[in-house]
């Protein structure tokens, strides 16, 4: 019998290192795999979340050492991901989400993080406030592949059929 | 990344074999000028056949990859995906 789904929620807090980037998107897909995902709908998430801890590494705390925090919540068959810095935040955040528009282009970035987590999750939001920081929330919805029906839970109805 | 010259063809080939992300690419360009200033190759193939993961870091290499390629009059390098 297939457990109803149930809500859950982690949280994880790290340094602003950049080797940090591959533990937070495989802690997610890790948490997130409860669900049941496509291997394509893992590989949303693991890309999206890379973007959005690299952009806190990378853009949010530049060279300094800073905590880096990813709160991932499941409600029904929606993955709801949080990644917030308390760095330097984004003057113009309208700016910052065109495609191919990046601060840093001498450091080879291509500036299509933000493009990335806009199609390959549902919904994408970004508040920032300069000089206190940025929160990047995301929602996605895994697809239930086989709706599996409830099993009798009384007696009474096992009997009815 | 396993680094393969054929001298023949003056063929440089990058099979990349690891996760590609803000990381890791520091080690991939690093490695990959090294051996492209090394071999002095007329072509130069990535392959990413073996890539299991990559974010918009891997996209700015390509391109900076490809920008090369198109600036210098000596190495022209390819791009297999
Ligand atoms: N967490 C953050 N803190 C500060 N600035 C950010 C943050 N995330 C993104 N930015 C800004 O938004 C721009 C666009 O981000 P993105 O689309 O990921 O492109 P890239 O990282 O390649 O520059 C960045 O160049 C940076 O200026
Ligand atoms: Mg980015």
């Amino acid at each position: 019998m297939k457990n109803k789904i149930t809500d859950n929620e982690v949280k994880l807090e790290f340094l602003s290192k950049s080797n940090n980037e591959a533990f937070a998107r495989i802690s997610v897909a890790a948490f997130v795999s409860q669900l049941d995902p496509t291997i394509e709908e893992i590989s949303d998430i693991k890309t999206a979340v890379s973007e959005a801890v690299t952009n806190a590494i990378v853009h949010g705390y530049e060279d300094k050492m800073g905590i880096v925090t990813v709160i991932c919540k499941i409600h029904e068959n929606e993955v709801y991901i949080e990644i917030s810095d308390s760095g330097k935040g984004i003057e113009n955040v309208e700016m910052a989400k065109q495609p191919l528009f990046t601060t840093r282009p001498n450091l080879e970035r291509s500036g299509m993080g933000f493009t990335i987590m806009e199609s390959f999750m549902d919904e994408l939001n970004v508040q920032s406030i300069l000089g206190l920081g940025t929160k990047v929330t995301m929602k996605k919805k895994i697809k239930q592949t086989e709706e599996v029906e409830d099993m009798p839970v009384t007696l009474e109805e096992a009997l009815r059929g | 990344m396993i680094t393969n010259f054929y001298e023949k063809d003056k063929l440089l080939v990058f099979k990349i074999n690891e996760e590609i992300d803000e990381c890791s690419v520091k080690n991939i360009r690093r490695k990959a000028d090294y051996e492209i200033e090394r071999f002095m190759p007329r072509e130069v193939v990535f392959d990413f056949d073996s890539v299991t993961f990559m974010d918009s870091a891997g996209i700015g290499m390509v391109i900076r990859k490809v920008q090369a390629g198109t600036n210098a009059s000596e190495v022209k390098q390819k791009l297999q995906i």
